[in-house]
């Protein structure tokens, strides 16, 4: 059974239609990754599950209760936590203070044994922790987002393009914490403009276009899919 | 670098710079002057500045109410001055009744702070009833459409609150225990006055305190920050900014408290005034600050009270005093012009505003 479930979903800003029925599923301890150019609607479909945007039309289901009534809060207290595209980390806090807010939804007594497990993950943010997190680099503020949503201890981890802007030292260290998250069974939905890394650690991929979903296979498929290669992998 | 610098002025950045070097030359030529003619006794200043930092300690807690509420939705909550006025008004029949029963002559510490909770408890609900019913449906409405909904939030609840309890003057019951006087190092210091500073640097600290380390006080900063990561954080952004105003609500009826242990009485209109100052402090402290808003206050009621005597009897400008007001917006004017960061810095211009 699926442990996230789109069905039809149509989401507008105004009067542009930037959600034109997406449907995907995202199964128990799976990443799934959402690939697409600009503007494709790959960031509206994360703020659509989050709860940030309201769809029109259509179904999301945790398991087979349903998200699309939820406001955001409540999303996250359901177990559904996104990383947002670039990073927004709190600046003015410190870095143990970016942690404690992913945690806002959890037990006071956990937060501590839940901190340790992201400094032992990420231990240059441990070093850090009493900076406030604007004097970060975009590598540490990358780690501190994905930290920061591993806090709430998420069911469905939401990733918006955790590469974007980072050097290709960086881009490499962050996908090996996505496969170390995936070893220890966390569910992932990976929005990424680097199909490449994305398709690398991916069991699945969807692949949207102005807001549809034009094909979805097995990562391995996707990789060898001619015109996936030509549009997204830079092959010729 | 200079010659850069003397490039980018235009006509106007000259003007502007000519009224500041103006002004403060005039300050300071009308402060010497003052003081070259020993026309005030050192007791004298005394009492103003201790005058000026009782009356700045309750623009400063007035003041939290504006900048908590402009770092979390920077906007200006310009019906503040109604939600302090609300809480003594209110708690006015309260004291009138604790008085009338002889129970705040008896106990007259447990008496006033009945009257206080009446108070802070007053405003804080009609903060939180402004936010709801004022603010949130327009969210996400272009910035000038809440600033026009709190001038008319500001006007409406003057005008309940005068259906409700009139438009006479109201006097609070004096009591026994804040008269007199006490002598710090050599200062006096009114009883009443004592009270005032001591009771509004003890809320500030809680305050402080609790905007750094509590939970909710962290949430706050958090949602000053980014409302939309906040909210994917888990916290619920409409409790967090309804919090926001419930605290400055609950600190504006505190200072109203004491803006009646100093000044005695309380009317519908008794709002305007401070919390206009208060404003003005907020921004000398830089709007959104929290340590700013505090110093901007003190430092606004010190400059007023202390202003008068010390620069504009020294230009020979007769019967200064009546001319404290102007101080105080003439203060705003320049700020606005020449610091509009404020005195702490924030920066207001260069934030994603
Ligand atoms: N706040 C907004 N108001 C109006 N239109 C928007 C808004 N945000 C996004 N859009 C439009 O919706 C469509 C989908 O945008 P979205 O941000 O989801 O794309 P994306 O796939 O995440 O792109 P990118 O890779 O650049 O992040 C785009 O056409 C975009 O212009
Ligand atoms: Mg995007």
């Amino acid at each position: 059974m699926a442990i996230l479930e789109l069905n039809d979903v149509h989401t507008y800003y105004g009067h542009i239609h930037a959600l034109r029925g997406i449907s995907l599923r995202v199964e128990l301890g799976e990443i799934v990754t959402l690939i697409g150019g600009n503007g494709a609607g790959k960031s509206t479909t994360l703020n659509t599950i989050s709860g940030l945007l309201r769809p029109r039309q259509g179904d999301i289901r945790l398991y087979s209760e349903d998200l699309r009534l939820l406001k955001p809060h409540e999303v996250v207290a359901k177990g559904v936590v996104q990383v947002p595209e670039g990073r927004r980390v709190f600046g003015r806090l410190t870095v143990t203070e970016n942690l404690e807010m992913g945690a806002f939804t959890r037990q006071r007594g956990e937060v501590a044994a839940h901190m340790e497990r992201v400094y032992a993950l990420f231990p240059r943010l441990k070093e850090r922790r009493r900076q406030l997190a604007g004097t970060l680099s975009g590598g540490e503020q990358q780690m501190l987002a994905m930290g920061r949503a591993l806090m709430a201890q998420p069911k469905v981890l939401l990733l918006d393009e955790p590469s974007m802007g980072l050097a290709p030292v960086l881009v490499d260290s962050i996908f090996d914490t996505i496969r170390q998250l995936h070893g220890a069974g966390t569910t992932i939905l990976l929005v990424e403009q680097n199909a490449r890394m994305a398709l690398q650690v991916a069991d699945r991929g969807y692949v949207i276009q102005t807001g549809e979903v034009i094909l979805h296979d097995t990562a391995a498929n996707l990789r060898e899919n001619e015109s996936v290669q030509k549009a997204y992998l830079g092959v010729s | 670098m200079l010659k850069t610098w003397f490039r980018r002025l235009s006509g106007t950045d000259l003007i502007m710079y000519a009224i500041g070097v103006t002004v403060t030359i005039a300050i300071i030529w009308g402060s010497l002057a003052t003081l070259a003619s020993g026309k005030y006794s050192l007791p004298q200043w005394q009492d103003l500045v201790v005058f000026g930092l009782a009356q700045g300690s309750i623009y400063a807690l007035i003041a939290l109410g504006y900048t908590l509420v402009y770092g979390i939705l920077r906007m200006i909550n310009f019906a503040h001055s109604e939600v302090f006025m609300s809480g003594p008004f209110t708690a006015y029949f309260v004291a009138r009744a604790l008085d009338q029963s002889g129970f705040l002559e008896r106990s007259p510490v447990v008496g006033m702070l009945i009257v206080t909770a009446a108070s802070m408890l007053t405003s804080l609900v009609i903060a939180i009833l402004v936010e709801r019913v004022a603010y949130r449906p327009l969210r996400n409405a272009p910035r000038l459409v809440p600033l026009i909904t709190a001038i008319g939030a500001s006007y409406a609840l003057q005008y309940v609150f005068r259906g409700l309890y009139g438009s006479g003057v109201e006097r609070y019951p004096e009591l026994a225990i804040f008269k007199g006087e006490w002598f710090l190092a050599g200062v006096r210091v009114l009883r009443t006055q004592a009270v005032v500073i001591v009771a509004a640097i003890a809320l500030m600290a809680v305050l402080y305190v609790f905007v750094m380390l509590s939970k909710t006080g962290k949430a706050m900063r958090a949602v000053s920050e980014d409302k939309d990561a906040a909210a994917l954080m888990g916290i619920d952004v409409d409790r967090i900014i309804a919090t926001t105003f419930a605290v400055g609500g609950a600190l504006a009826g505190a200072a109203g408290i004491l803006y009646v242990l100093i000044f005695g009485q309380v009317q519908f209109y008794m709002g305007f005034v401070p919390g206009i100052k208060a404003f003005t402090a907020a921004v000398l402290g830089g709007i959104g600050n929290v340590p700013g808003a505090m110093v901007g206050g003190l430092f606004l009621g010190v400059f007023e009270s202390v202003g008068p005597s010390l620069f504009l009897d020294g230009l020979g400008i007769p019967a200064p005093y009546q001319l404290k007001d102007v101080i105080a917006f003439a203060m705003l004017v320049l700020f606005l012009i020449f610091r509009p960061s404020g005195i702490l810095g924030e920066r207001l211009a260069t934030k994603k505003a």
